[in-house]
């Protein structure tokens, strides 16, 4: 990519910008050629890009706007739908059980995915042990889920067989409000530490040894080292790991549905899990999709935090 | 990958909005009457007679082929509601109660009744009532009944006599809202905790039960309490809404009901039924099979499993005696409906009509796994049930004594069964007292008030 877009730069090669400026009436016409031929190449993901994503995120703050039961015809109702939500004691309760879910997701699964990509960078070089490492999250989101229900079960589960063996009371891992986020929080960090990992690591590849190298004939060392060398360097990709992450994380879904399916009571209801709800199950597809607007909303603006305050966009490489 | 559930859904929605313009459409034209008919049902159990139906009915009509799809419960209504949006929704379908009125509403059913008329269906060979109950607020019939189904309790015959209760005694229960009665004293005595105590002996360890009393499957909020409690509270007068079918207020704040709901509650608490949070991911009825409760309550449609457990010799007892010196049972009956959009319409109707006939009826009552409509075919399937050694008089005897009463037939169920879920789960996991109840009901009847 970089090296295509930095072809036409007129400092890089004069001798090239010289022909191309005797020729301009052709360089127009090849311009305009480029163009169809770019079209044809960006025509498959700009498809898609409308079909799936433009058309429907259009389609979906409409709906928000109506009273829509998929049988039928939408009915526009104005703001309604948004004023519910702003009393809908269920929306302010998927918010902080969806926030609770991320922070915990969030923070335990960088910590450990940072650690996890030092480990695989300055340790564990063996492909078969990084390889290892990304093994869970080659299972599909719904067999871990379950395969970490039945493990986790309080009659049946091998982890409360193996807590009673050593004398402690049974978890209801699912079934308790208090374990209940947790448990799906930790699910999920494990399913996706390795390939968390695995970004950070092509970051820590991408720092050149010779600021390590400057840094050692300091005498700087260790987590000094790490602090003031690395993280520094790591940011971009740190903020991009985390902007992709967060964004993963609040929508949240899969986990849910296949366990406790908002329960017990609404301590699992998370905001996908209730739009669904309320969309599928009760066939309220204006309100559901109200909620997915604010999802949107909320998603695009903790995003634009991340980038903004931690200079996503800026290396300090440069 | 989290990130695909929201493409999804969206892609779904696009999909469903895109292809419901073509949704509507059918009617009789030259062609609806013969070719391949759709057929779906949720209940992998009556899938072999009702393949067998299917066969016969070929046989007796060479031009109809009739596709039969199985699903279950947990996905059959989101595929078919999403069918019937997309324009891909089956011909004919196994309908519910508490799912049809939503149906009525959008226009997707095809009223019946001409058909009835012409073929001179007799809706009188039928069980009382069940006809009825197909017919919507519109005054028009959508659904010709195929079974239904009633309540009883089986219990562990071994746990029972070792706790020294005989079967009639099993089959003599009493409650009461108060104390429990002689139901909640053999709850407790069928108790046993880890040191062998039984639950009504002194130095009960309610923090470490082997075996419970009373299994617990869930709050059953979402079916109205069908197999867990609405036999208790129908005997103290309470109704579940002002009317049935067609309810618009709900009476979830009465006093009777959330005294019944109290004390079910308290059962957990004393240790004689497993708490709600254990429940999570665990199924009542493999808890019973594995020797870790002593009584469950659960529907006819259940027999078939809870006779299959190895080793364990299963009871059936009727529902224990209320305050009104009467016991009593939900009953909720099932119909075959066909959808709108078909263009098969005349087939449908023609299978529709085999399906309620007593040439399939008496093929399901064969099998002995649910009790048809007709009235022949149930003493039939009854038969059959007696046939494999299990007496299933506890659940027929209600239809016999008229001490049935109706599953709630009502608008928004999904809708309403979102808000009583919540609130029924803390109530029965010890988070919220009963009394709880009344302002989930009153988001209820909101709903109505729209």
């Amino acid at each position: 990519m970089t090296t295509l877009t930095k072809q036409p730069d007129p400092g890089l090669s004069a001798g090239e910008s010289r022909k191309t400026r005797k020729r301009k009436p052709a360089a127009t016409f090849r311009g305009v050629g480029d163009l169809k031929v770019a079209l044809l190449f960006i025509a498959p993901a700009l498809i898609g890009f409308v079909l799936f994503y433009l058309v429907p995120t259009i389609r979906g703050i409409y709906l928000s706007f109506t009273e829509y039961s998929i049988l039928g015809d939408p009915d526009w109702i104005g703001t309604k739908n948004y004023e519910q939500i702003a009393k809908d004691p269920l929306f302010w309760n998927a918010l902080g059980v969806t926030t609770e879910y991320v922070v915990i997701n969030i923070v335990l699964q960088t910590v450990l995915a940072l650690g996890l990509a030092l480990l695989m960078h300055r340790v564990a070089k063996s492909t078969i042990v990084r390889g290892a490492l990304l093994l869970p999250y080659l299972m599909a989101n719904v067999i871990a889920a379950l395969l970490w229900f039945w493990m986790l079960d309080y009659q049946i589960g091998i982890v409360n067989q193996i807590i009673e063996w050593l004398g402690l009371p049974r978890v209801a891992f699912f079934g308790s409000e208090e374990w209940a986020i947790p448990t799906q929080a930790l699910i999920n960090t494990w399913r996706h530490m390795g390939y968390t990992a695995l970004l950070i690591f092509a970051g820590l590849q991408a720092i050149p040894n010779n600021v390590y190298e400057a840094a050692s004939i300091d005498g700087s060392k260790g987590f000094s080292t790490f602090w003031r060398i690395t993280l520094p360097l790591l940011r971009p990709v740190l903020v991009l790991v985390l902007v992709v992450t967060v964004i993963g994380s609040f929508q949240v879904f899969d986990t849910v549905a296949v366990t406790t399916q908002g329960g017990p009571v609404n301590a699992t209801r998370v905001l996908q899990y209730y739009i669904y709800q309320r969309a599928f199950a009760e066939q309220d597809f204006g309100y559901g999709s109200a909620l997915a607007v604010i999802l949107f909303l909320i998603l695009a603006i903790v995003a634009f935090i991340q980038m903004k305050f931690l200079r996503g966009n800026q290396s300090d490489l440069d | 990958m989290k990130k695909k559930a929201l493409g999804a859904v969206a892609a779904a929605a696009v999909a469903a909005i895109a292809l419901s313009a073509c949704g509507s459409g059918g009617g009789s034209s030259a062609d609806s009457g013969k070719g391949e008919i759709s057929y779906w049902l949720w209940d992998a159990n009556q899938l072999p007679a009702y393949q067998q139906c299917a066969d016969d009915f070929h046989k007796a009509n060479p031009d109809i082929t009739v596709k039969i799809t199985q699903t279950g419960w947990d996905d059959y209504w989101g595929k078919i509601t999403n069918g019937m949006a997309s324009g891909t929704a089956p011909d004919v379908f196994t309908d519910h109660l508490s799912k049809y009125p939503d149906f009525i509403k959008t226009k997707q059913l095809v009223p019946l009744d001409d058909a009835v008329t012409n073929d001179k269906i007799d809706l009188t060979q039928y069980n009382p009532g069940l006809a009825d109950l197909w017919v919507g607020q519109d005054g028009k019939r959508y659904g010709l009944p195929k079974d239904w189904d009633t309540v009883a309790l089986f219990y562990n015959k071994k746990m029972a006599s070792d706790a020294g209760i005989t079967p009639e005694q099993m089959a003599s229960l009493s409650w009461n809202p108060q104390d429990g009665g002689t139901y909640e004293k053999a709850i407790a005595h069928l108790t046993v905790d880890k040191n062998g105590k039984r639950g009504d002996e002194p130095g009960f360890d309610k923090n470490n039960v082997a075996v419970y009393g009373l299994g617990l499957p869930g709050s059953d909020a979402e079916n109205a309490g069908q197999t867990q409690w609405s036999f208790l509270s129908a005997t103290t007068g309470w109704t579940t809404t002002d009317k049935t079918p067609w309810g618009s207020h709900f009476n979830y704040d009465d006093k009777r009901l959330q005294d019944t709901i109290a004390w079910w509650a308290s059962l957990a608490q004393k240790g004689y039924m497993p708490k709600l949070e254990t429940t999570v991911g665990a199924n009542a009825a493999d808890s019973f099979g594995a020797g870790k409760a002593a009584i469950n309550s659960n529907g006819d449609w259940m027999i078939g499993q809870y006779t299959s457990y190895k080793g364990v010799d299963v009871g059936i007892a009727p529902t224990p005696t209320g305050v009104d010196g009467k016991n009593a049972s939900m009953t909720n009956g099932l119909a075959d409906s066909i959808w709108a959009g078909t263009k098969k319409k005349d087939a449908s109707i023609k299978w529709v009509e085999y399906l309620a006939s007593s040439k399939c009826q008496d093929v399901v009552a064969s099998k002995g796994v649910v009790f048809p409509a007709i009235k022949t075919a149930s003493d039939k399937a009854a038969a059959a049930f007696k046939a494999k050694g299990i007496d299933v008089t506890p659940f027929t005897e209600h239809v016999k004594n008229g001490t049935t009463f109706l599953l709630p037939i009502t608008d928004n169920a999904a809708k309403v069964s979102g808000i009583m879920k919540p609130a029924m789960d803390a109530v029965i996991a010890g988070k919220a007292p009963a009394s709880s109840l009344t302002a989930a009901n009153d988001q209820v009847n909101a709903l109505f008030s729209k």
